[in-house]
């Protein structure tokens, strides 16, 4: 049978790990399953990811971990540094069995994807079906709890994926172009405009003194109101949440979470040199755009990719988290840490179609006020560690102990004083069965 | 996805040595000689072209969903996995009787041999002077994965 796409109405899932970050470490220690969980930032700052539990108690996103320890301690909360490669590897393992289920998917950020299902969902019976086969497969393969919603569009995918997450009825699957209208209304009408894509807090208030309060207030206005006091993008953002779609694959990146630069090669690269200069450029680019909003990144993801629509060729997909040793938005040090991951996930042999970064964990520049005291620590245990270093260097002779600065790698600076194992990528550090 | 080539790759066993052996498997450049052969008559020429054996290919059958575990003691002794080995463990096979399982109890993994009879589950250690861990029923049990091979080496 051929499945001429035309033939079919465009249908987008969105599928994303719940608390990522906290559910790769449950995965790997059975301990953790019932407790309240925080995932920190790099060199412990803030808290980047939170348990079920830990919401519950109404620690927010992006807290400062030094005003949680009291709560910490009263409901005995686990804090965890974060574990890059660990989580870096388990969304490797998530997007390649998303792509059993469609070759047409959207690495939208280290734990959603976006994928266009419309010529594939009858192979499963229908949407909700698909939905739960993935969810199944994903929670049996690799331990995580994920929710799908799928969608015409990409903004209704993303806001159907938001239903399932928050309402147990759907018992993590929504699928909203099998609602009928009315239904669909009902839910839109339930959840503040907010939470749509795109919608961020500062334009959810300008729309509120237009009477916009709703999802659905926001898809039954007038699109061309909107453009004018708010251009194209939220005349999109209502298109979509109308059925239009307007936003294919790859289109949009979300500023506030990552900063996303990739591009398909103009022909097939087999040279690790020529994918490095492409990823230095899409670096170039990536931390011009993160300059400009006036951020700071904590990590780089870098990935290949061959092209998946030559079957005959064979086919490797790579990737991998670098964290950085402090947060940048320095082009040196986000090139230096794409180029280490590069080297990393290179295979020689291979035809690349496409390359690209990532910037993430990203926090304002501004706002970097726990980051200041961190400064003021490091800065106190640098002059420490250099005042045991003279008097080693005094006993032993000169250039016994000399700084890492000069083997380019700082690594021994980040600060992650509770750090899980690398379970998945390290020889030494593998889960222990009895 | 499965590759476009037989899963059962070269005609040699382990011992068969000395054979290169490849860290990753082999890209190749005639993919149209390949496609040329046809179904289910293994060529020659299959061989020429994975001219080397790959221990990932020949452990790992579902990369997304192995995993890979440090043995601690001596429970499964008489099954030929000792105190340090290293195994694989695959979490998208359904766990069957008598399979080698990594599962949970009291929080900690364990690695035991699966048995199911009359109703009851247990976890039988391969070393005598180990008691099964029994269950009354199967959601009492958590199993993690199976395993589906172990890895050593001698030399470092």
């Amino acid at each position: 049978m051929t499945l001429d796409a035309s033939r079919h109405p465009p249908l987008f899932a969105l599928v994303d790990v719940n608390n990522f970050y906290v559910s790769c470490e449950r995965a790997f220690n059975p301990r953790l399953a019932h407790v309240p969980v925080v995932v920190l930032s790099n060199n412990d700052g803030c808290a980047v990811a939170r348990s079920n539990e830990v919401k519950a108690l109404g620690v927010k996103m992006g807290a400062p971990w030094f005003k949680l320890k009291d709560l910490a301690r009263e409901h005995g909360i686990v804090a965890l540094s974060s574990n890059y490669t660990l989580y870096g590897d388990m969304s490797n393992r998530v997007v390649s069995v998303l792509r059993e289920f469609s070759p047409d998917i959207e690495v939208y950020s280290i734990d959603e994807s976006f994928l266009r299902v419309e010529t594939l969902v009858h192979l499963h019976g229908d949407a909700t079906a698909m939905g739960h086969v993935m969810r199944h497969r994903i929670r049996r393969w690799t331990g995580l709890p994920v929710c799908a919603g799928f969608g015409a569009t990409k903004t209704l995918a993303k806001f159907a994926n938001h239903l399932a997450k928050k309402n147990p009825v759907f018992d993590g699957v929504c699928d909203l172009s099998s609602m009928t209208d009315s239904e669909r209304n009902g839910w839109m009408a339930k959840i503040e405009v907010g939470e749509v894509w795109g919608v961020g807090r500062r334009i959810a208030a300008r729309l509120e003194t237009m009477g916009v309060r709703t999802v659905l207030d926001l898809a039954t206005t007038d699109v061309k109101a909107l453009r004018i006091q708010f251009g194209v993008v939220m005349e999109r953002t209502a298109s979509e949440l109308r059925g239009v779609s307007c936003l294919e694959l790859e289109d949009l990146a979300d500023p506030k979470q990552q900063i996303m630069a990739s591009r398909s090669f103009g022909s097939m690269v087999r040279d690790i040199a020529e994918i490095s200069e492409a990823v230095s450029w899409h670096i170039d680019r990536a931390a011009e755009k993160l300059r400009s909003q006036g951020s700071v990144a904590g990590a780089v993801y870098v990935f290949v990719q061959t092209n998946r629509f030559r079957q005959s060729d064979l086919q490797y997909n790579g990737g991998v988290v670098v964290p950085l040793p402090d947060v940048s938005d320095d082009t040196r040090s986000l090139t230096t840490a794409a180029l280490t991951g590069l080297r990393h996930i290179f295979r020689k042999g291979y035809q690349y179609k496409k390359c690209g970064v990532m910037l993430m964990e990203l926090t304002v520049k501004a706002q970097r006020q726990e980051t200041l005291f961190d400064d003021v620590a490091a800065r106190d245990r640098a002059a420490k560690t250099m005042a045991v270093m003279d008097s080693i260097n005094r006993v032993w002779g000169r250039g016994t102990l000399r700084s890492g600065a000069a083997g380019g790698s700082k690594r021994w600076a980040m600060r992650s004083e509770n750090r899980s194992p690398r379970y998945t990528t390290q020889w030494d550090e593998l889960p222990v069965a009895k | 996805m499965q590759p476009p080539f037989p899963s059962t790759p070269a005609h040699a066993t382990l011992d068969q040595s000395p054979l290169a052996l490849t860290p990753e498997p082999l890209p190749y450049t005639s993919p149209l000689f390949l496609c040329s052969i046809p179904a289910g008559f293994p060529s020659p020429a299959t061989d020429y072209i994975e001219d080397g054996l790959d221990l990932n290919e020949y452990l790992v059958r579902h990369k997304a969903a192995s995993f890979m575990f440090k043995v601690q003691g001596h429970s499964m002794r008489d099954a030929g996995i000792v105190d340090g080995d290293k195994v694989v463990v695959d979490r998208s096979i359904e766990p069957q009787h008598n399979q080698i399982v990594i599962a949970v109890v009291d929080g900690e993994y364990t690695i035991k041999r699966l048995y199911r009879k009359n109703g009851g589950v247990e976890l039988r250690s391969e070393n005598p002077a180990f008691k099964p861990i029994c269950f009354k029923a199967e959601s009492q049990l958590e199993i993690w994965g199976v395993v589906v091979g172990v890895v050593r080496r001698y030399v470092c």
